[in-house]
């Protein structure tokens, strides 16, 4: 009973839904398949408010949907003229402020402010004046800023700060000089985990690694697993020319599409010459290629020869957290069945 | 010889101050303690600081109360102190030429002085002298006799609206915040810029009313939310506390009720912003003031996610008020719908610059011809921009509307904090419009798209017609502008952004499509329309023109007549100013 206190029910676009209370008008119209545009919003941080993209009409005054809470006997419209025409001028004034680059730029193709703007047909800004100019300086390896391409969403300092809580940028000056940047403007050092540029709608915040190698069509995606730890983070690999360029996650996966600095930039020895691609076996001093089974011949050999010579708890075996879970059982099973040894052990301990 | 007291009150407000009212206090205490004074007259004569009584163009302003008859005298300055201490409080004898003319006297009269009837007679740095004027009985009343819901069935009835700027009814948000079951509950006071004078000239009103608000409401803690820059307020704040703290008023088990009150500072920084009430409370939490989304209003989830009221320090004031004299004589003055008293500061071309209080309903006819003694130089007057940055333009024609909240949004305008500017026939309104939408897009938060860039968009396009590269088109995007901003914006800030620029274009149209269409400026102001000339006819070739002229753009030989090169002028005006014969021609 208690439960059925808080279900509500209103229409949206005449279509009747009833819903949890406290459910937003955006959840409650995505629930039926009514798309209202976005751009501040972001499913996994709190609410913004801040690009006023996503208004409907309420009682005949246009509120932010991401932001309003549905209530009962409410009846919202999506889409009518008026709101669309506000829609319309509102992304017109972050166009207005935005560099028209988009043959050049990385996320074309997958810029949430170029979908917008294709879809409200905008070539030229109704509004225009000047454009914020900034210079690009950042030293880092991993992220480029390029914050003349910002629309002042937030959803970077959110993620920063409720996902990742590292709270490496915020907002500083005020009005239309308004940035989003580290402390006292200096060189993003942070923890490099990428996420901002997760998040980031438009071309404002990209992998650097990435530059220039491919945007996204051409390119081929591949769903794998993260090799770095037994998180087992789901990671989509993009491959352009039989090259990684770029790794994303899926949203609807165990880490719920979120990545750390490893699983967002460091799949480059994918490609790498120094990269071991067949066993070493070492012979008369010198390490050389051999085969896979000429290597297991080989350690199998030596396992028995100091077993049978020293005993069994003269060896001793490490293994990895980059294992499986699996692969772990199955390794100290080896030693203590196999070999006969307790001497095994594992950076996160068994 | 008589052996009342003599009063000196030096007024000590930001303006006094300013004007060189510490150096006039010292020197009236030196004088008389010093220089044997005390001997000739006794020990009755002591100088005291005051608050601002609004006269502002006059400080320093200082009263002699001598034998009961107050005798005020006008800008007074180290040197005339001398004079004033011989010739009247040892001698007896005022000196009129020195004393404020008939323009005090209707400056003040027209005013209805509630709040800020204190200010200027008492020391704001003395409680004793507070509470001689019946101080913290209303507070003690009110938790003494009253329950906190009969305080607010009080405030209800008085219908004291936020005198902030939105105007909601006091009594109505103190009412939902103390329904709300959650505890701790806040209770804020923003100190604005034009709450000052009543945080100098008074300021345990402001405690009193702040304290009698947490026990209406249940808070236990009170902030003083005002910027760290107003020293002189977050001193004599400072003070007030400290005092009432000592008496009681302030801490645990307040009057003996067992009710427990706090007052902490929170210092806020250079943000128009911070005036917004939800921007106010990110700012106490740390953070950067950027308005939160709404609803949950602030009585419901307020500060620290808490149930929290925001008043300004004038809403405050006013509830000692209500409190003690009943909130049915403060709904008697005022109007249907606004009751009581505002305060405004005017300024601009108006000849009596100050500090005012009215009640509400008194129309811009008498507040600018009345208490402000009209315009300066006897001028026509043109507008007045009303409720601050955001508020809007009137025109004359509109000199008889009551100000009230209703008829100022009537007209597209706000009551606001309380801003009143009075232009006259030399302002140009597009130039003035523009002056404001510079400072709105300067103190935007930065955080939605419609305030951010289009305060922007409407700074730029408002430039282009001053500078005469303006086209009618403009003039449909600046509309176009004005309705996606009111429509769409996150806060107030944003949302009142275009109420300059749509007053003024609606009452002065003639004068945007002069700028667009003939490239002029009718009150030449608007530099890159306006053309300096000499009109030959009168020119007497004295050459002053030429002497003042930093851009050497005048030639001309003595006693022949003179030419302005415009290609070399700059538009400066001094030559205007400079010329005693008129001869030289705005156009």
């Amino acid at each position: 009973m208690e439960k059925l206190k808080n279900i509500i029910s209103l229409t949206i676009d005449g279509q009747r839904i009833t819903v949890q209370s406290g459910t937003t008008i955006l959840a409650a119209a995505r629930k039926l398949d009514i798309s209202i545009p976005v751009l501040c919003h972001h499913p996994k941080l709190t609410a913004t408010g801040a690009c006023r993209v996503c208004i409907v009409e309420v009682n005949g005054i246009p509120v932010t949907s991401c932001t309003t809470a549905a209530e009962e006997g409410m009846e919202v419209i999506t889409a009518s003229p008026y709101i669309e025409n506000l829609r319309r001028d509102i992304i017109d004034l972050i166009l207005s402020d935005h560099p028209y680059d988009c043959m050049v730029c990385e996320r074309a193709g997958s810029c949430e402010l170029q979908e917008l703007a294709y879809k409200y047909q905008i070539r030229t800004p109704v509004f225009r004046g000047e454009r914020r100019i900034y210079p690009k300086r950042d030293g880092n390896p991993f992220i480029e800023r390029d914050m003349e391409k910002c629309i002042l969403c937030g959803r970077c300092v959110k993620v920063c700060d409720e996902v990742q809580g590292v709270g490496a940028i915020d907002y500083a000056y005020k009005g239309f000089q308004t940035k989003i940047c580290p402390p006292f403007e200096r060189d993003l050092s942070c923890e490099f985990c990428g996420q901002c540029i997760t998040v980031c709608p438009t071309g404002a915040l990209v992998s650097k690694p990435s530059l220039g190698k491919g945007r996204q069509q051409d390119i081929r995606k591949v769903a794998t697993i993260c090799p770095y730890c037994g998180c087992g983070c789901n990671l989509t690999l993009h491959a352009h020319k039989n090259e990684v360029i770029r790794t994303s996650s899926p949203k609807d996966s165990i880490n719920e599409g979120w990545l750390c600095v490893k699983g967002k930039f460091g799949l480059s020895f994918i490609n790498s010459p120094d990269r071991l691609k067949t066993p070493l076996v070492r012979k008369n001093g010198v390490l050389v290629e051999a085969s896979w089974e000429e290597a297991f011949t080989y350690t199998a050999d030596r396992l028995k020869q100091i077993r049978d010579t020293r005993g069994p708890d003269a060896i001793g075996g490490l293994s990895s957290a980059r294992c499986t879970n699996e692969e772990n059982y199955l390794f100290q099973k080896f030693l203590r069945a196999a070999v006969g040894t307790n001497n095994v052990d594992h950076c996160a301990r068994y | 010889m008589s052996s009342q007291p003599i009063e000196i009150k030096v007024c000590l407000g930001t303006s006094g101050s300013a004007a060189g009212g510490e150096e006039v206090l010292r020197m009236f205490q030196h004088r008389i303690s010093e220089q044997g004074i005390e001997a000739q007259i006794g020990r009755r004569c002591t100088p005291k600081k005051v608050g601002c009584r609004g006269f502002c163009s006059r400080d320093v302003l200082v009263d002699i109360i001598r034998d009961g008859n107050k005798t005020t005298y006008q800008s007074v300055t180290p040197i005339m102190v001398e004079r004033i201490v011989q010739d009247h409080i040892v001698g007896g004898t005022a000196i009129a030429e020195w004393t404020v003319t008939d323009e005090y006297a209707s400056f003040h009269e027209k005013q209805h002085k509630i709040v800020l009837g204190p200010c200027g007679e008492i020391d704001p740095e003395s409680i004793d002298e507070y509470i001689a004027m019946q101080g913290y009985l209303a507070a003690r009343k009110a938790m003494t006799r009253m329950t906190p819901d009969d305080v607010i069935d009080e405030v209800v009835r008085s219908g004291l609206r936020g005198r902030g700027g939105s105007g909601f009814l006091t009594g109505e948000k103190w009412k939902v915040c103390r329904r709300e079951e959650q505890h701790p509950k806040y209770i804020i006071c923003n100190v604005g810029e034009v709450n000052r004078p009543l945080a100098e000239g008074n300021p345990h009103a402001i405690i009193e009313g702040l304290l009698i608000g947490g026990y209406a409401i249940c808070a236990s803690k009170g902030y003083l939310y005002i910027r760290e820059r107003y020293h002189r307020s977050v001193e004599r704040l400072r003070i007030a506390i400290e005092q009432a703290r000592e008496k009681g008023f302030i801490g645990p088990n307040v009057f003996g009720t067992g009710f427990d009150f706090e007052i902490e500072f929170s210092f806020g920084t250079e943000a128009f912003i911070c005036g917004e009430e939800t921007a106010l409370m990110e700012s106490i939490e740390g953070k950067r003031a950027m308005p939160r989304v709404r609803p949950p209003f602030p009585a419901v989830q307020g500060l620290w996610g808490k149930p929290t009221v925001i008043n300004n320090a004038e809403t405050f004031s006013n509830i000692p008020i209500i409190i003690g004299r009943g909130g049915e004589w403060f709904s008697s003055i005022g109007t249907k719908e606004s009751k009581g008293t505002k305060v405004f500061t005017l300024s601009g071309k108006v000849r009596n610059n100050g500090l005012v209080e009215i009640p509400m309903g008194m129309s811009f006819r008498d507040i600018v011809y009345g208490i402000g003694g009209g315009i300066e130089g006897d001028k026509a007057l043109k507008a007045i921009q009303v409720g601050g940055p955001s508020g809007g333009i009137i025109p004359t024609s509109m000199l008889d509307l009551g100000l009230d909240y209703e008829n100022l949004a009537k007209v597209g305008s706000i009551v606001g904090s309380g801003g009143m500017v009075v232009f006259d026939e030399d302002d140009c309104i597009v130039s003035v419009t523009k002056f404001y939408m510079e400072f709105l897009q300067r103190e935007s938060c930065g955080k939605c798209t419609p305030c951010r860039v289009g305060t922007r968009r409407m700074l730029e396009l408002l430039t282009k017609i001053t500078e005469g590269t303006g086209g009618d088109e403009d003039l449909r995007t600046l509309e176009r502008l004005s309705g996606v901003m009111a429509a769409t914006s996150l806060c107030g800030l944003g949302r009142s952004a275009p109420n300059p620029f749509l007053t003024s274009f609606s009452h002065f149209k003639d004068e945007y499509l002069a700028h667009i269409r003939d490239r002029k400026c009718p009150a030449g102001v608007c530099t890159a329309l306006i053309i300096f000339s000499v009109n030959e006819e009168q020119c007497k070739g004295c050459g002053l023109c030429k002497r003042v002229c930093p851009a050497k753009a005048i030639a001309g030989e003595v006693k022949k007549i003179h030419l302005i090169d415009p290609d070399r002028c700059i538009k400066c005006g001094a030559c205007f100013r400079a010329c005693k014969f008129k001869a030289i021609k705005k156009q």
